[in-house]
Protein backbone atom coordinates (compact mmCIF):
# COMPACT_ATOMS: atom_id res chain seq x y z
CA UNK A 1 0.00 0.00 0.00
CA UNK A 2 2.74 1.89 -0.61
CA UNK A 3 1.78 4.21 -3.31
CA UNK A 4 -1.85 4.99 -1.54
CA UNK A 5 -2.47 8.21 0.61
CA UNK A 6 -2.66 8.24 4.58
CA UNK A 7 -4.69 10.39 6.74
CA UNK A 8 -2.97 11.71 9.96
CA UNK A 9 -5.43 8.55 11.50
CA UNK A 10 -3.53 5.57 9.61
CA UNK A 11 -1.43 4.69 12.80
CA UNK A 12 -4.45 4.75 15.15
CA UNK A 13 -5.92 2.65 12.81
CA UNK A 14 -3.59 0.01 12.58
CA UNK A 15 -3.15 0.70 16.33
CA UNK A 16 -6.61 -0.11 16.46
CA UNK A 17 -6.78 -3.15 14.52
CA UNK A 18 -8.53 -1.16 11.49
CA UNK A 19 -8.08 -3.84 8.78
CA UNK A 20 -6.77 -1.01 5.81
CA UNK A 21 -7.97 -1.63 2.48
CA UNK A 22 -7.33 1.32 -0.69
CA UNK A 23 -10.21 3.62 -1.28
CA UNK A 24 -10.30 6.52 -3.54
CA UNK A 25 -6.93 6.36 -3.74
CA UNK A 26 -6.24 6.12 0.46
CA UNK A 27 -5.52 3.44 2.86
CA UNK A 28 -8.57 3.40 5.20
CA UNK A 29 -9.75 0.92 7.16
CA UNK A 30 -12.60 -1.34 6.20
CA UNK A 31 -13.44 -2.58 9.05
CA UNK A 32 -12.24 -2.67 13.31
CA UNK A 33 -11.97 -5.97 14.77
CA UNK A 34 -15.34 -5.30 16.24
CA UNK A 35 -16.79 -6.07 12.79
CA UNK A 36 -18.76 -4.13 10.28
CA UNK A 37 -22.28 -5.56 11.63
CA UNK A 38 -21.63 -4.47 15.35
CA UNK A 39 -20.10 -0.94 13.47
CA UNK A 40 -23.17 -0.60 11.53
CA UNK A 41 -25.42 -1.36 14.69
CA UNK A 42 -23.66 1.36 16.74
CA UNK A 43 -24.54 3.62 14.38
CA UNK A 44 -28.00 2.99 14.20
CA UNK A 45 -28.76 2.64 17.56
CA UNK A 46 -25.98 4.82 19.57
CA UNK A 47 -22.79 6.68 17.66
CA UNK A 48 -20.36 5.82 15.23
CA UNK A 49 -17.38 7.45 14.82
CA UNK A 50 -15.67 8.07 10.79
CA UNK A 51 -12.16 9.04 9.92
CA UNK A 52 -13.37 10.46 6.27
CA UNK A 53 -10.51 12.52 5.61
CA UNK A 54 -10.41 11.34 1.99
CA UNK A 55 -13.34 13.67 1.47
CA UNK A 56 -12.34 16.77 -0.70
CA UNK A 57 -12.82 20.49 0.63
CA UNK A 58 -12.85 23.60 -1.65
CA UNK A 59 -13.08 26.83 -0.31
CA UNK A 60 -14.72 29.14 -2.83
CA UNK A 61 -14.22 32.97 -2.24
CA UNK A 62 -14.32 36.31 -4.37
CA UNK A 63 -16.76 38.56 -5.51
CA UNK A 64 -18.35 36.48 -8.12
CA UNK A 65 -18.31 33.24 -5.78
CA UNK A 66 -21.82 32.96 -5.20
CA UNK A 67 -23.07 33.69 -8.90
CA UNK A 68 -20.44 30.98 -9.61
CA UNK A 69 -21.91 28.56 -7.50
CA UNK A 70 -25.49 29.52 -8.95
CA UNK A 71 -24.12 28.46 -12.33
CA UNK A 72 -22.38 25.15 -11.67
CA UNK A 73 -24.48 23.25 -9.68
CA UNK A 74 -28.73 23.58 -9.70
CA UNK A 75 -29.76 24.28 -6.71
CA UNK A 76 -30.67 27.95 -6.09
CA UNK A 77 -28.15 29.00 -3.38
CA UNK A 78 -29.86 32.41 -3.07
CA UNK A 79 -32.40 30.48 -1.30
CA UNK A 80 -29.79 29.23 1.32
CA UNK A 81 -28.94 31.46 4.79
CA UNK A 82 -25.45 31.78 5.69
CA UNK A 83 -24.92 28.59 7.88
CA UNK A 84 -27.21 26.93 5.78
CA UNK A 85 -25.72 22.98 4.49
CA UNK A 86 -27.41 21.43 1.57
CA UNK A 87 -26.81 18.33 -0.64
CA UNK A 88 -26.46 19.44 -4.66
CA UNK A 89 -24.02 17.98 -7.69
CA UNK A 90 -22.39 19.35 -10.71
CA UNK A 91 -23.42 18.03 -14.12
CA UNK A 92 -21.27 17.92 -17.88
CA UNK A 93 -23.56 20.30 -20.23
CA UNK A 94 -24.81 16.64 -20.75
CA UNK A 95 -26.33 16.45 -17.93
CA UNK A 96 -24.37 13.62 -16.43
CA UNK A 97 -22.79 13.90 -13.19
CA UNK A 98 -19.21 14.77 -12.30
CA UNK A 99 -19.90 14.70 -8.83
CA UNK A 100 -22.33 14.99 -5.97
CA UNK A 101 -21.35 17.57 -3.09
CA UNK A 102 -22.15 19.05 0.25
CA UNK A 103 -22.77 22.88 0.08
CA UNK A 104 -22.20 24.88 2.94
CA UNK A 105 -22.76 29.05 2.94
CA UNK A 106 -20.19 29.95 5.08
CA UNK A 107 -19.76 33.82 6.61
CA UNK A 108 -16.97 34.73 4.60
CA UNK A 109 -17.04 31.80 1.90
CA UNK A 110 -18.80 28.67 0.26
CA UNK A 111 -17.44 25.23 1.36
CA UNK A 112 -18.25 22.56 -0.90
CA UNK A 113 -17.51 18.64 0.31
CA UNK A 114 -16.45 16.55 -2.68
CA UNK A 115 -15.77 12.82 -3.01
CA UNK A 116 -12.06 11.90 -2.94
CA UNK A 117 -11.86 10.18 -6.01
CA UNK A 118 -13.21 12.93 -8.10
CA UNK A 119 -10.68 15.94 -6.18
CA UNK A 120 -8.75 16.97 -9.04
CA UNK A 121 -11.23 16.35 -11.71
CA UNK A 122 -13.43 18.58 -9.53
CA UNK A 123 -10.78 21.13 -9.14
CA UNK A 124 -10.02 21.24 -13.40
CA UNK A 125 -13.86 20.92 -13.82
CA UNK A 126 -14.53 24.20 -11.67
CA UNK A 127 -11.92 26.17 -12.90
CA UNK A 128 -12.41 25.45 -16.75
CA UNK A 129 -15.97 26.99 -15.82
CA UNK A 130 -14.74 29.65 -14.05
CA UNK A 131 -13.21 31.90 -16.73
CA UNK A 132 -14.43 35.07 -16.51
CA UNK A 133 -15.80 34.82 -12.79
CA UNK A 134 -14.07 36.80 -9.93
CA UNK A 135 -13.34 34.46 -7.56
CA UNK A 136 -11.13 31.76 -6.63
CA UNK A 137 -11.54 28.16 -5.60
CA UNK A 138 -8.86 27.03 -3.16
CA UNK A 139 -8.33 23.34 -2.15
CA UNK A 140 -8.10 23.19 1.18
CA UNK A 141 -8.39 19.21 1.56
CA UNK A 142 -5.28 18.53 2.45
CA UNK A 143 -4.85 21.25 5.37
CA UNK A 144 -8.46 20.44 6.80
CA UNK A 145 -9.29 16.76 8.37
CA UNK A 146 -13.08 15.68 8.49
CA UNK A 147 -14.73 13.06 11.11
CA UNK A 148 -17.84 12.16 10.58
CA UNK A 149 -19.97 11.48 13.72
CA UNK A 150 -23.27 10.26 13.63
CA UNK A 151 -25.90 8.13 15.56
CA UNK A 152 -28.54 8.99 17.98
CA UNK A 153 -26.43 9.91 20.78
CA UNK A 154 -23.81 12.24 18.62
CA UNK A 155 -25.46 15.21 20.06
CA UNK A 156 -24.85 14.04 23.34
CA UNK A 157 -21.37 12.68 22.97
CA UNK A 158 -20.31 15.72 21.03
CA UNK A 159 -21.97 18.51 23.37
CA UNK A 160 -19.80 16.77 25.96
CA UNK A 161 -16.60 18.68 23.52
CA UNK A 162 -18.11 22.13 22.66
CA UNK A 163 -19.57 25.07 24.58
CA UNK A 164 -21.50 25.64 21.03
CA UNK A 165 -25.42 24.82 21.90
CA UNK A 166 -25.74 21.66 19.35
CA UNK A 167 -29.46 22.07 20.44
CA UNK A 168 -29.69 24.97 18.14
CA UNK A 169 -27.58 23.65 15.26
CA UNK A 170 -30.58 22.26 13.34
CA UNK A 171 -30.46 19.38 10.49
CA UNK A 172 -28.68 20.87 7.85
CA UNK A 173 -27.01 24.06 9.11
CA UNK A 174 -23.80 24.54 10.57
CA UNK A 175 -21.82 25.96 13.38
CA UNK A 176 -18.53 27.33 14.26
CA UNK A 177 -16.86 27.32 17.47
CA UNK A 178 -14.24 24.71 19.92
CA UNK A 179 -14.54 21.43 19.97
CA UNK A 180 -12.04 20.13 22.21
CA UNK A 181 -10.18 23.21 22.50
CA UNK A 182 -9.97 22.65 18.61
CA UNK A 183 -11.29 25.28 15.78
CA UNK A 184 -13.93 23.02 14.21
CA UNK A 185 -16.89 23.62 11.71
CA UNK A 186 -19.42 21.50 12.69
CA UNK A 187 -22.15 20.69 9.79
CA UNK A 188 -24.86 18.80 11.29
CA UNK A 189 -25.12 16.32 8.10
CA UNK A 190 -24.25 13.10 7.24
CA UNK A 191 -24.06 9.88 4.91
CA UNK A 192 -26.12 7.20 7.43
CA UNK A 193 -29.70 8.01 7.80
CA UNK A 194 -28.89 9.38 11.37
CA UNK A 195 -28.63 12.22 12.76
CA UNK A 196 -25.16 13.77 13.21
CA UNK A 197 -22.08 15.88 12.01
CA UNK A 198 -19.16 16.23 9.63
CA UNK A 199 -16.60 17.95 11.49
CA UNK A 200 -13.92 19.91 9.60
CA UNK A 201 -10.96 21.24 12.09
CA UNK A 202 -6.84 21.85 11.48
CA UNK A 203 -5.33 18.37 10.19
CA UNK A 204 -2.65 18.81 12.94
CA UNK A 205 -5.38 18.29 15.06
CA UNK A 206 -6.63 15.02 13.79
CA UNK A 207 -5.46 12.44 16.55
CA UNK A 208 -6.37 14.51 19.11
CA UNK A 209 -9.83 14.97 18.03
CA UNK A 210 -10.19 11.46 17.27
CA UNK A 211 -8.80 10.38 20.72
CA UNK A 212 -11.81 13.14 22.47
CA UNK A 213 -14.58 12.11 20.56
CA UNK A 214 -13.73 8.29 21.13
CA UNK A 215 -13.36 8.94 25.30
CA UNK A 216 -16.48 10.92 25.15
CA UNK A 217 -18.48 8.30 23.37
CA UNK A 218 -16.90 5.93 25.76
CA UNK A 219 -20.29 5.20 28.24
CA UNK A 220 -22.47 6.05 25.06
CA UNK A 221 -22.12 2.95 22.93
CA UNK A 222 -19.61 4.78 20.33
CA UNK A 223 -17.38 2.66 18.08
CA UNK A 224 -15.31 3.35 15.48
CA UNK A 225 -16.44 2.75 12.50
CA UNK A 226 -14.75 1.56 8.69
CA UNK A 227 -16.01 2.37 5.39
CA UNK A 228 -18.09 -1.33 5.27
CA UNK A 229 -20.54 0.08 7.98
CA UNK A 230 -20.25 3.93 6.06
CA UNK A 231 -21.45 1.78 3.13
CA UNK A 232 -24.17 0.11 4.38
CA UNK A 233 -25.34 2.58 6.60
CA UNK A 234 -25.48 5.05 3.33
CA UNK A 235 -27.35 2.30 1.50
CA UNK A 236 -29.79 1.36 4.02
CA UNK A 237 -31.21 4.85 3.39
CA UNK A 238 -30.49 5.02 -0.08
CA UNK A 239 -28.10 7.83 0.22
CA UNK A 240 -26.46 7.38 -3.55
CA UNK A 241 -22.33 6.84 -3.77
CA UNK A 242 -20.49 8.03 -6.76
CA UNK A 243 -19.19 5.42 -8.91
CA UNK A 244 -22.05 3.35 -8.30
CA UNK A 245 -25.54 5.33 -8.76
CA UNK A 246 -24.10 8.28 -9.92
CA UNK A 247 -21.33 8.53 -12.59
CA UNK A 248 -20.99 10.35 -15.79
CA UNK A 249 -23.05 7.51 -17.07
CA UNK A 250 -26.13 8.85 -15.35
CA UNK A 251 -28.18 11.82 -15.05
CA UNK A 252 -30.27 13.29 -11.95
CA UNK A 253 -33.56 12.75 -13.45
CA UNK A 254 -32.88 8.29 -13.56
CA UNK A 255 -31.08 8.40 -10.46
CA UNK A 256 -34.30 10.12 -8.69
CA UNK A 257 -32.28 13.24 -7.40
CA UNK A 258 -34.50 15.91 -10.13
CA UNK A 259 -35.14 17.32 -6.46
CA UNK A 260 -31.98 18.96 -6.11
CA UNK A 261 -32.20 21.48 -9.07
CA UNK A 262 -33.88 24.74 -8.99
CA UNK A 263 -35.58 25.12 -12.56
CA UNK A 264 -36.45 29.03 -12.20
CA UNK A 265 -33.30 30.40 -10.83
CA UNK A 266 -31.38 30.84 -14.42
CA UNK A 267 -28.94 29.25 -16.29
CA UNK A 268 -27.04 26.41 -14.70
CA UNK A 269 -24.46 23.96 -16.48
CA UNK A 270 -26.54 20.88 -17.09
CA UNK A 271 -29.86 22.01 -17.25
CA UNK A 272 -31.37 22.11 -20.65
CA UNK A 273 -30.13 18.41 -20.73
CA UNK A 274 -31.48 17.44 -17.77
CA UNK A 275 -34.65 19.34 -17.74
CA UNK A 276 -35.62 17.45 -21.50
CA UNK A 277 -34.57 14.21 -19.39
CA UNK A 278 -37.28 15.62 -16.99
CA UNK A 279 -40.14 16.16 -19.80
CA UNK A 280 -39.07 12.91 -22.51
CA UNK A 281 -38.28 10.92 -18.82
CA UNK A 282 -34.90 8.37 -18.47
CA UNK A 283 -33.93 5.63 -20.24
CA UNK A 284 -33.15 3.98 -16.87
CA UNK A 285 -34.45 4.47 -13.56
CA UNK A 286 -32.60 3.86 -10.06
CA UNK A 287 -34.93 0.91 -8.29
CA UNK A 288 -34.88 -0.93 -5.31
CA UNK A 289 -34.71 -4.54 -5.17
CA UNK A 290 -35.56 -6.87 -2.69
CA UNK A 291 -34.78 -10.83 -3.59
CA UNK A 292 -37.93 -12.93 -3.57
CA UNK A 293 -35.47 -15.97 -4.08
CA UNK A 294 -32.65 -16.08 -1.86
CA UNK A 295 -29.23 -14.46 -3.22
CA UNK A 296 -27.38 -11.62 -2.18
CA UNK A 297 -27.56 -9.32 -5.04
CA UNK A 298 -24.17 -7.81 -5.60
CA UNK A 299 -22.96 -4.76 -7.88
CA UNK A 300 -22.54 -4.81 -11.73
CA UNK A 301 -24.87 -8.46 -11.73
CA UNK A 302 -27.32 -7.76 -14.65
CA UNK A 303 -30.77 -7.46 -13.97
CA UNK A 304 -33.12 -9.28 -16.45
CA UNK A 305 -36.94 -9.57 -17.10
CA UNK A 306 -39.35 -11.47 -19.70
CA UNK A 307 -36.01 -13.73 -20.70
CA UNK A 308 -33.74 -10.22 -21.46
CA UNK A 309 -31.20 -8.42 -19.49
CA UNK A 310 -32.72 -4.58 -18.73
CA UNK A 311 -30.23 -3.06 -16.30
CA UNK A 312 -28.03 -3.94 -13.15
CA UNK A 313 -27.42 -3.65 -9.41
CA UNK A 314 -25.65 -0.31 -8.34
CA UNK A 315 -25.06 -1.77 -4.80
CA UNK A 316 -26.49 -4.78 -3.19
CA UNK A 317 -26.24 -6.82 0.16
CA UNK A 318 -28.23 -8.38 3.08
CA UNK A 319 -29.52 -5.21 5.07
CA UNK A 320 -27.95 -5.48 8.67
CA UNK A 321 -31.25 -3.53 10.28
CA UNK A 322 -33.46 -4.59 8.43
CA UNK A 323 -32.38 -8.06 7.46
CA UNK A 324 -33.77 -8.47 3.88
CA UNK A 325 -31.70 -8.82 1.09
CA UNK A 326 -31.84 -5.79 -0.97
CA UNK A 327 -30.29 -3.93 -4.31
CA UNK A 328 -30.08 -0.59 -5.89
CA UNK A 329 -30.81 -0.94 -9.47
CA UNK A 330 -30.99 0.82 -12.70
CA UNK A 331 -33.65 -0.23 -15.37
CA UNK A 332 -36.16 1.25 -17.69
CA UNK A 333 -39.07 2.81 -16.82
CA UNK A 334 -41.38 0.11 -17.69
CA UNK A 335 -40.21 -2.14 -15.19
CA UNK A 336 -39.97 0.41 -12.46
CA UNK A 337 -43.51 0.39 -10.55
CA UNK A 338 -43.65 -0.92 -7.10
CA UNK A 339 -44.11 -4.63 -7.31
CA UNK A 340 -42.77 -5.36 -10.89
CA UNK A 341 -40.90 -8.79 -10.52
CA UNK A 342 -37.71 -8.85 -11.97
CA UNK A 343 -34.50 -11.18 -12.13
CA UNK A 344 -31.30 -10.42 -10.55
CA UNK A 345 -28.56 -12.77 -12.33
CA UNK A 346 -26.83 -14.28 -9.18
CA UNK A 347 -23.47 -16.41 -10.95
CA UNK A 348 -25.38 -17.02 -14.09
CA UNK A 349 -28.78 -18.07 -11.87
CA UNK A 350 -31.62 -15.90 -12.62
CA UNK A 351 -33.52 -15.10 -9.16
CA UNK A 352 -36.62 -13.64 -8.40
CA UNK A 353 -36.86 -10.43 -7.20
CA UNK A 354 -39.09 -7.59 -7.01
CA UNK A 355 -39.37 -3.79 -7.04
CA UNK A 356 -40.06 -2.12 -3.43
CA UNK A 357 -40.08 1.53 -2.25
CA UNK A 358 -36.91 3.51 -1.48
CA UNK A 359 -35.30 4.43 0.51
CA UNK A 360 -35.75 0.95 2.91
CA UNK A 361 -34.68 2.72 6.24
CA UNK A 362 -36.50 6.02 6.60
CA UNK A 363 -33.83 8.05 7.71
CA UNK A 364 -33.97 9.67 11.56
CA UNK A 365 -34.74 13.05 9.96
CA UNK A 366 -37.31 11.90 7.86
CA UNK A 367 -39.55 10.32 10.64
CA UNK A 368 -42.04 11.13 13.02
CA UNK B 1 -3.39 -12.87 15.20
CA UNK B 2 -3.37 -16.64 16.44
CA UNK B 3 -6.00 -18.81 14.34
CA UNK B 4 -7.72 -21.92 15.65
CA UNK B 5 -6.75 -24.78 14.15
CA UNK B 6 -8.47 -28.24 13.92
CA UNK B 7 -5.69 -30.96 14.56
CA UNK B 8 -8.07 -33.55 12.95
CA UNK B 9 -8.50 -31.61 9.44
CA UNK B 10 -6.53 -31.17 6.80
CA UNK B 11 -6.27 -27.97 4.43
CA UNK B 12 -6.24 -26.47 1.28
CA UNK B 13 -4.61 -23.48 0.26
CA UNK B 14 -7.93 -22.06 -0.54
CA UNK B 15 -8.64 -21.95 3.18
CA UNK B 16 -11.35 -25.04 3.23
CA UNK B 17 -10.51 -27.68 5.97
CA UNK B 18 -11.51 -31.51 5.26
CA UNK B 19 -12.06 -34.02 7.95
CA UNK B 20 -12.47 -37.66 7.62
CA UNK B 21 -16.05 -38.75 9.72
CA UNK B 22 -16.57 -42.39 9.10
CA UNK B 23 -16.56 -43.24 5.49
CA UNK B 24 -17.41 -39.47 4.77
CA UNK B 25 -15.30 -36.21 4.58
CA UNK B 26 -16.65 -33.37 6.24
CA UNK B 27 -15.73 -29.78 4.74
CA UNK B 28 -15.46 -26.47 5.83
CA UNK B 29 -13.76 -23.18 5.58
CA UNK B 30 -10.99 -22.14 8.40
CA UNK B 31 -10.84 -19.97 11.13
CA UNK B 32 -8.35 -17.80 9.02
CA UNK B 33 -11.21 -17.61 6.46
CA UNK B 34 -13.93 -16.36 8.46
CA UNK B 35 -12.02 -14.62 9.94
CA UNK B 36 -10.60 -12.81 6.51
CA UNK B 37 -14.34 -12.97 5.45
CA UNK B 38 -15.77 -11.16 8.68
CA UNK B 39 -19.47 -10.95 9.37
CA UNK B 40 -20.92 -13.92 7.27
CA UNK B 41 -24.45 -13.19 5.94
CA UNK B 42 -25.13 -15.68 3.20
CA UNK B 43 -24.26 -19.37 2.65
CA UNK B 44 -24.66 -21.30 -0.86
CA UNK B 45 -24.95 -24.82 -0.66
CA UNK B 46 -23.90 -27.73 -3.33
CA UNK B 47 -27.04 -29.97 -3.81
CA UNK B 48 -27.65 -33.10 -1.80
CA UNK B 49 -26.33 -35.79 -4.99
CA UNK B 50 -24.40 -33.77 -6.89
CA UNK B 51 -21.22 -34.98 -7.99
CA UNK B 52 -17.88 -32.73 -7.04
CA UNK B 53 -14.85 -32.31 -7.78
CA UNK B 54 -11.58 -31.78 -5.87
CA UNK B 55 -10.73 -28.13 -6.86
CA UNK B 56 -13.62 -26.82 -8.23
CA UNK B 57 -16.04 -24.28 -6.60
CA UNK B 58 -19.10 -26.18 -5.37
CA UNK B 59 -20.14 -23.32 -2.29
CA UNK B 60 -20.25 -20.08 -1.80
CA UNK B 61 -19.66 -17.76 1.24
CA UNK B 62 -21.11 -13.69 1.24
CA UNK B 63 -19.70 -11.24 4.18
CA UNK B 64 -21.22 -7.83 4.50
CA UNK B 65 -18.72 -6.95 1.60
CA UNK B 66 -17.95 -9.73 -0.98
CA UNK B 67 -18.89 -13.32 -2.01
CA UNK B 68 -16.07 -16.10 -2.13
CA UNK B 69 -15.93 -19.34 -3.73
CA UNK B 70 -15.97 -22.77 -1.76
CA UNK B 71 -13.96 -25.14 -3.47
CA UNK B 72 -14.59 -28.69 -2.25
CA UNK B 73 -11.10 -30.37 -1.12
CA UNK B 74 -12.22 -33.72 -2.20
CA UNK B 75 -13.99 -35.78 -5.16
CA UNK B 76 -17.35 -37.85 -4.69
CA UNK B 77 -20.98 -37.52 -3.83
CA UNK B 78 -22.67 -34.64 -1.63
CA UNK B 79 -24.66 -36.73 1.01
CA UNK B 80 -25.55 -33.81 3.43
CA UNK B 81 -25.48 -30.21 3.70
CA UNK B 82 -25.60 -28.20 6.60
CA UNK B 83 -29.41 -26.85 6.51
CA UNK B 84 -28.56 -24.57 9.54
CA UNK B 85 -26.34 -21.90 7.52
CA UNK B 86 -29.20 -20.91 5.69
CA UNK B 87 -30.76 -19.25 8.59
CA UNK B 88 -27.76 -18.86 10.64
CA UNK B 89 -24.49 -17.94 8.55
CA UNK B 90 -23.04 -16.33 11.57
CA UNK B 91 -22.19 -19.43 12.60
CA UNK B 92 -19.21 -19.58 10.14
CA UNK B 93 -17.97 -16.67 12.43
CA UNK B 94 -18.65 -18.42 15.66
CA UNK B 95 -17.90 -22.12 15.05
CA UNK B 96 -15.79 -22.29 11.72
CA UNK B 97 -15.02 -26.00 12.40
CA UNK B 98 -17.92 -26.96 14.20
CA UNK B 99 -21.41 -26.18 13.91
CA UNK B 100 -20.54 -24.55 10.81
CA UNK B 101 -19.41 -27.22 8.67
CA UNK B 102 -20.88 -26.88 5.13
CA UNK B 103 -21.06 -30.17 3.50
CA UNK B 104 -20.20 -33.65 3.37
CA UNK B 105 -18.71 -35.80 0.86
CA UNK B 106 -18.59 -39.50 0.08
CA UNK B 107 -15.10 -39.45 -1.38
CA UNK B 108 -14.60 -41.19 -4.66
CA UNK B 109 -10.72 -40.98 -4.04
CA UNK B 110 -9.98 -40.50 -0.45
CA UNK B 111 -5.93 -40.00 -1.65
CA UNK B 112 -7.17 -36.56 -2.36
CA UNK B 113 -6.94 -35.68 1.24
CA UNK B 114 -2.82 -36.64 1.10
CA UNK B 115 -2.73 -33.49 -1.85
CA UNK B 116 -3.88 -31.46 1.27
CA UNK B 117 -2.36 -29.79 4.20
CA UNK B 118 -1.88 -30.62 7.97
CA UNK B 119 -2.75 -28.19 10.73
CA UNK B 120 0.69 -27.60 11.43
CA UNK B 121 1.53 -27.54 7.60
CA UNK B 122 -1.45 -24.92 7.21
CA UNK B 123 -0.35 -22.49 9.93
CA UNK B 124 3.01 -22.51 8.46
CA UNK B 125 1.50 -21.66 5.16
CA UNK B 126 -1.07 -18.55 6.64
CA UNK B 127 1.98 -17.38 8.20
CA UNK B 128 4.15 -17.25 4.62
CA UNK B 129 0.87 -15.42 2.81
CA UNK B 130 1.50 -12.53 5.28
CA UNK B 131 2.67 -9.57 3.89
Amino acid sequence: MAELRQTPLYERHVAMGGRMVPFAGYALPVQYPTGPLAEHHAVRQAAGLFDIDHMGQFRIVGRDAGVFLQYVQPRDIEAMEVWEAEYSFFCYADGTFVDDIFLYRLPDAWFVVVNAANREKDLFWLDTLAVGFDCDIVDVSDPTCMFALQGPKAQAILQKLTDVDLSQVKFHTAAQGLVAGIETLIGATGYTGEYGYELFFPAEHAVAMWESLLEAGRDEGLLACGLAARDSLRFEACLPLYGHEISAEVEPVGARLAWVCDWDKGPWVGREAVLRTKLEGPKQVLVGLEMVDRGVPREHYPVAAEGRIIGHVTTGMKSPTLDRFLAMAYVPPAYSAIGTEVEVIIRDQPKKARVVPRPFYKPAYRQG
Amino acid sequence: MAFKYDSNARYAKTHEWARIEGDLVVVGISDYAQDALSDVVFVELPAVGSTVSAGTAVAVVESVKAAEDVYSPVSGEVVAVNEKLADKPELVNADPYGEAWFFKVRPSNLSELDGLMDAAAYEAFLASQEH
